[in-house]
């Protein structure tokens, strides 16, 4: 078996006196749709944040491609390839929306140019350009962030995070308040998205992501309940227990 | 409009410049021209960390103040030419920018403007205790800079129209580098960092150092502005490094509209004109002054030039 591109090995999570996560250890092969789920407060954002480097865990290591990358810098994180959305959207919101991706696309080839003038990166750009159609922005890239439609400002997010061409993409709750059909859409994005890389995405709305993932991590209370394929998880009697009567 | 204002501000450097050469046949006095000049470049250095970073400092007195004292001793105490003393004092207000910004960038907001403050009044409390090097409370005298050699022309810094473009030499040439940064992908990610410094981050950029940078930046700009003002001045008074020096900043800053090119450099000139001209009438200008202000915040808070730009840009939509 391949190492895993992503690992976590026996997290925890402490808030002065209460354990958000409690020796959560899972791995992540490459090239899977895992998704991670749970009820609300289960610590699935807690978890999330522990992977993408916003948190440092109280306990246990993260590796990446075999690096221990546990306490690393948020910076560094898009650097090594691991991109995010935040659940709650997290955009630049009084610049353009081209201005918003172009400006993440550039890290990867300047970080402290003081002279050139960013017009000069063509090849920026066009990276940009080409984000905007990839999440179905195009059409207004001129428009500050902050006008767009909340469905467009968490498909910006997307683009943000794929502008670091990144090898591990890590959403927390991408569809949160879209309409019907704008989560189907964003569902069709994210299945696209995950054929070329690795994607973990956190849900608290089961059915949404039993259809597409090939693994599903349950959280419970901090702990993890279940692992396994969406058949597995669903066969399961303590997550079958855990979501009584939402017709899992 | 919508052309004119794009216009403008692509040319945005030379535009200035245009209208500073004009500048000192419509002032009642060259000095009170040099004096705009000066604080105008300090607002624009003051800006760059404010308003187009976010970060409210209530310390760039020290950066003024220092950058004076600095170019000052090494004239007086140094012996050293008029050139070599802008060098050094621009350099040593981006040391202090350095050590001032290495302890302040970790604090946001109310708290970062308050150690910028503190700070600042350290570097107040240095200078003063120093006098046998600033001249204590009476202030650095004797910075006497006369006839001087500028590629072999013979320039005499005492004649005050002369002293005015000299002095505008080099805040055109602060102006064109300070555009360039805001241009540049680094002035790209400046303005990212001010948006969201959460999603900066996770985009693969380094906070804390890019707030060290333009700190080191904004220094070195004000403490440049600082040293023109020491040879404009003859003097160095104490007072340059007094925090309501560093309020000026602030209000010159917000006056003229925070965030844009031109406007540090509007409120600068509306400041002291206004100051120069109420003094003539009443001792109490600051309540004049203080008066417009507070309309302009209430009721233009994008400030003159930046009302301006607003108002041009939406009749040209
Ligand atoms: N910063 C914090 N301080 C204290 N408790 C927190 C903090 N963040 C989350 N929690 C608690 O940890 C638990 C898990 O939260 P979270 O990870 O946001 O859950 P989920 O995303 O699964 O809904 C919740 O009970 C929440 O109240
Ligand atoms: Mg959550």
């Amino acid at each position: 078996m391949t190492p895993a591109l992503l690992a976590a090995e026996g997290i925890g999570m402490r808030y002065g006196n209460f354990l958000a996560l409690n020796q959560v250890s899972v791995s992540f092969a490459r090239n899977t749709l895992t998704a991670i789920i749970g009820p609300n407060g289960a610590g699935k954002s807690t978890f999330f944040n522990v992977l993408s480097g916003a948190l440092r865990p109280s306990t246990g290591r993260v590796m990446f491609e075999g690096r221990d990358i546990t306490g690393d810098p948020q910076h560094a994180f898009a650097r090594m390839g691991i991109a995010k959305s935040f659940q709650i959207t997290n955009v630049f919101p009084r610049l353009s929306t081209h201005e918003n991706v172009r400006v993440a696309v550039q890290m990867l080839s300047t970080r402290f140019d003081l002279l050139t003038p960013r017009e000069s990166l063509t090849a920026v750009t066009a990276q940009a350009d080409q984000l905007l159609e990839t999440v179905g922005l195009a059409d207004a890239r001129r428009r500050p962030a902050a006008d767009l439609a909340h469905g467009q400002q968490r498909c910006l997010e997307i683009a943000l995070a794929l502008a670091c061409a990144p090898k591990l993409l890590l959403l927390d709750e991408p569809t949160a308040g879209m309409s019907p059909e704008e989560t189907v859409a964003m569902m069709d994005l994210i299945l696209t998205l995950a054929a070329e890389r690795t994607v973990i995405l956190v849900e608290h709305k089961m059915k949404l992501v039993m259809g597409i993932c090939q693994r599903v991590i349950v959280l419970h209370h901090g702990e993890l309940l279940a692992e396994g394929t969406p058949a597995e998880v669903r066969a399961n009697a303590e997550v079958k227990r855990v979501y009584l009567g939402q017709g899992v | 409009m919508r052309d004119a204002a794009d216009f403008v501000s692509r040319h945005r450097v030379a535009a200035v410049v245009l209208v500073l050469i004009a500048f000192p046949w419509v002032m009642p006095y060259e000095a009170l021209a040099v004096n705009i000049l000066i604080f105008g470049l300090f607002a624009v250095g003051f800006n760059l960390l404010f308003g187009y970073t976010g970060m409210l400092s209530f310390g760039h007195a020290a950066f003024l103040g220092s950058g004076s004292y600095f170019a000052g001793m090494a004239i007086v105490h140094g012996g050293w030419p008029w050139y070599a003393a802008i060098a050094a004092g621009t350099l040593g207000a981006a040391a202090i920018g350095l050590l001032i910004g290495f302890l302040a960038i970790r604090a946001r907001g109310i708290y970062f403007a308050m150690v910028t403050l503190a700070l600042a009044q350290c570097v107040y409390y240095i200078f003063y205790q120093a006098d046998r090097w600033t001249g204590g409370e009476n202030g650095l005298r004797g910075v006497r800079v006369g006839a001087i050699k500028v590629f072999g022309v013979e320039l005499n810094f005492v004649d005050p129209l002369t002293k005015y473009y000299i002095v505008l030499a080099f805040v055109a040439l602060a102006l064109w580098f300070v555009s360039r940064v805001l241009a540049s992908p680094f002035g790209a990610v400046l303005e990212a960092v001010r948006e969201n410094e959460q999603r900066a981050a996770a985009c693969g950029y380094d906070v804390p150092r890019t707030r060290l940078v333009v700190f080191v930046l904004s220094a070195g700009i004000c403490g440049l502005a600082g040293t023109l003002r020491a040879l404009h001045l003859s003097v160095v008074p104490i007072e340059s490094l007094h925090y309501l020096t560093s309020g000026q900043a602030v209000m010159m800053c917000l006056l003229g509209g925070m965030g844009t090119f031109f406007g540090p450099f509007v409120g600068a000139a509306v400041f002291l004109y206004l100051e120069d001209v109420v003094t003539t009438w009443t001792r109490h200008w600051m309540l004049v002054v203080g008066s417009v202000f507070i309309v302009f915040v209430l009721f233009f808070p994008r400030g003159i030039w930046g009302s301006i730009l607003h108002w041009m840009r939406r009749r040209g939509a």
